[in-house]
């Protein structure tokens, strides 16, 4: 293992297997993260998700996607043709691109060649991703304008400066995991974590992260681009068939790249968890890595879905406000520490880690309990039902707690009256909307 | 090799960029120029400014630019008329000025092999063009971002409006909402939407009450032929 040397070593046949892994292992996935998101959100909801197709319903993103295919593609009269169909494309490359820089794992026996688990490294790996990530942008920005529509203009206009406003963040964050590891280099930071994971050292640096790259991808509760209450679909409403799964399969591919990015950064990458690799030496050698990088990847993956299942979206302002007046003076004011105890650490010579990490552990803490305490203590609301509209009937005993029950059918699968929706119906009730504005009249 | 494909796409998009007729066509060309020049300087050995290039010039200054042509609608393209008078003469003068003064540049330097590549990117390109910015070059880079500072605050200062009234809140509304009804019985909530309940879902449906009778308040005035928000629901009138 000697840095940036051992890429661009390899004979072209395994480059070409690596790019196809890399291409293979996108898309498989994105399938994956399709089932498993309609999966996870279906418990949270008490539903049981897909489950018809394949073991545990797994085939059922595939069917769904063979479906998409064949469906009719329609381009809107108004649209812009050729900036049309290039949006989908522009998204969607750029996505596939940023994978070769993701560290999988150390030097192996590669079909009896010595070779890292990545496809390339560059000394400037993570601006790499961030830059073909801003020509992602490009795609949806397009798609939205050459629809034609005011819909997807407004769509792609919301992403363009959710995506712009959410990369500064971003780069500051990473800034001092660049103070830390001494290198952009992908491959080089993941081996600057060999004792202390930057996501222990930097915390602030890793929280911050973490909230960009929602913005980042355009995921809920920041899906501002594609709110469907306000603006149908946002900028893919016009889109259809191939042309909307590219889209489709852009934003999953981006939600794996910036939980891969937020690994390789804050995680370690593939070094395994926390004891495992002083107990078990082999654990940071051969193929095993794959599977840490894969695990930890997952957990990102798996808060994406959690955030989707809990959070409504939040407004455009709140958004905004959010990311320029927290986020941004917060990062660079932790950029700002970072340099001052690195710098002293290498003045005095000492270890700045324990007091990196016991500083960023006050830092969020403080902001943390801050945020809870300016919740507003309420009142549970008690409201009386007022009559003249159907409510909804509360489930019996309460809310509804554990998995969903499964899904029965035949004459003894119906119970009547557990659940179902009470329309009163007294005289008194009846009364329209316009009742009251005519007593007040 | 590279450069000879990389020069043509440049050329090609350059040209694009002077005769597309839509505004968005012409920064999307300036888009491919940007990117290409950034695959130059990456088969010139200078990984960070392949990557700041990208960064700095496609994703953050070209799509600023790009926000505001779209904002100016789909369908709007280039007038050929002058605005200025002489516009093309002059603007044909200087070109050519511009073209012979490139070509006796050019025709000047020598065109060789690519010397001292290895030793200015020695011990790493980042660490180096940082070390001479950090060094030998701080108080050019420091002058550079004060400038930009000041741009950014003037921008800011010239798009200042000091608050008159103060600023709502969603609290305040909805009590200004509150408030209203108890005046004056205007409807709290949003108006139906159209359709809801009703079989179809065009806009001249009218929702369905709870008790069976439709609300015209539902169908926008327009399509309800003039009648206005303010009336009464009449059962069986289907607007």
């Amino acid at each position: 293992m000697n840095g940036l040397e051992q890429f661009g070593q390899d004979p072209w046949w395994i480059i070409a297997i690596k790019v196809l892994l890399v291409f293979v292992v996108c898309v498989v996935l994105t399938l994956f993260n399709i089932w498993w998101e309609r999966k996870v959100v279906a418990r949270m909801q008490h539903r049981i998700g897909p489950n018809r197709h394949g073991p545990f319903g797994l085939l059922q993103s595939l069917a769904d996607g063979v479906k998409l295919a064949l469906k009719e593609d329609l381009t809107p009269q108004k649209a812009d043709k050729i900036v049309f169909v290039t949006a989908p494309i522009l998204a969607c490359v750029p996505a596939f691109v940023t994978f070769s820089v993701i560290p999988f794992g150390p030097e192996v026996d590669f079909f009896g060649e010595r070779t890292p688990l990545q496809l390339t490294d560059m000394p400037v790996a993570v601006l790499f991703v961030m830059a073909i990530a801003s020509i992602g942008i490009y795609g949806i920005v397009l798609g939205g304008w050459a629809s034609g529509s005011t819909y997807s203009l407004l769509g792609g206009l919301r992403s363009s400066a959710q995506m712009i406003s959410y990369e500064v963040s971003m780069g500051l964050a990473l800034v001092t995991v660049f103070l830390m590891a001494g290198s952009l280099s992908t491959s080089e930071i993941v081996a600057a974590q060999h004792d202390w994971w930057f996501g222990a050292l930097l915390l602030p640096s890793f929280l911050i992260y973490c909230i960009a790259m929602v913005g980042e991808t355009n995921r809920a509760p920041f899906d501002l681009p594609e709110a469907e209450g306000e603006l149908v679909g946002g900028f893919h409403t016009e889109y259809s068939s191939l042309k909307f799964a590219l889209f489709f399969l852009a934003e999953y591919i981006n939600m794996a790249t910036v939980s891969a990015l937020a690994t390789t950064l804050f995680l370690g990458g593939w070094r395994a968890p926390l004891g495992i690799g002083t107990l078990w030496a082999g654990a940071n050698e051969g193929y095993w890595p794959v599977l840490w990088f894969f695990l930890k990847m997952f957990f990102f993956i798996w808060i994406f879905i959690w955030l989707r299942g809990t959070l409504p979206r939040l407004r455009y302002d709140q958004f905004m406000a959010l990311g320029w007046k927290i986020l941004l003076p917060a990062s660079l004011a932790w950029i700002v520490v970072v340099a001052i105890i690195k710098m002293a650490a290498i003045q005095g010579d000492f270890s700045p880690s324990w007091i990196l990490f016991g500083f960023g552990l006050v830092v969020t803490a403080v902001v943390v309990l801050g945020f809870l305490n300016r919740m507003p203590e309420k009142a549970p609301q008690v409201t009386k039902p007022t009559g003249g509209y159907p409510t909804p009937a509360l489930p019996q005993g309460g809310a509804v707690r554990g998995a969903a029950q499964p899904l029965v059918f035949g004459p003894d699968a119906v119970q009547p009256g557990s659940s179902g929706v009470r329309i009163i119906s007294s005289p008194e009730d009846e009364l329209s909307e316009d009742a009251l504005p005519e007593e007040a009249k | 090799m590279s450069f000879v494909i990389l020069a043509t796409i440049m050329v090609i998009a350059a040209l694009g960029l002077l005769f597309a007729r839509k505004p968005v066509h012409a920064a999307l060309s300036l888009a491919v120029v940007m990117v290409c020049l950034a695959m130059v300087y990456a088969t010139l050995e200078a990984p960070f400014l392949f990557a700041v290039q990208i960064v700095v010039y496609t994703g953050a200054i070209l799509m600023l630019f790009l926000f505001v042509i779209m904002l100016v609608g789909v369908d709007t393209s280039d007038t050929l008329k002058e605005t200025i008078a002489g516009q093309k003469v002059l603007a044909g003068v200087l070109g050519v000025g511009l073209g012979a003064i490139l070509i006796a540049g050019v025709g000047q330097a020598s065109i060789a092999t690519m010397r001292g590549l290895s030793s200015a990117n020695e011990g790493g390109n980042v660490q180096r063009l940082a070390d001479l910015l950090f060094s030998r070059y701080v108080i050019a880079f420091e002058a550079t971002s004060a400038l930009l500072i000041t741009a950014a605050i003037g921008a800011m200062v010239l798009a200042h409006r000091e608050r008159i009234d103060p600023k709502q809140t969603q609290t305040g509304l909805a009590q200004k909402r509150v408030a209203d009804y108890a005046a004056s019985g205007k409807h709290l909530g949003p108006l139906p939407p159209p359709g809801t309940f009703a079989r179809h879902n065009s806009n001249d449906t009218p929702a369905l009450l709870p008790d069976g009778s439709q609300s015209k308040k539902s169908v926008p005035a327009i399509l309800a032929g003039g009648v206005s928000n303010g009336s009464n629901d009449v059962e069986g009138d289907d607007a």
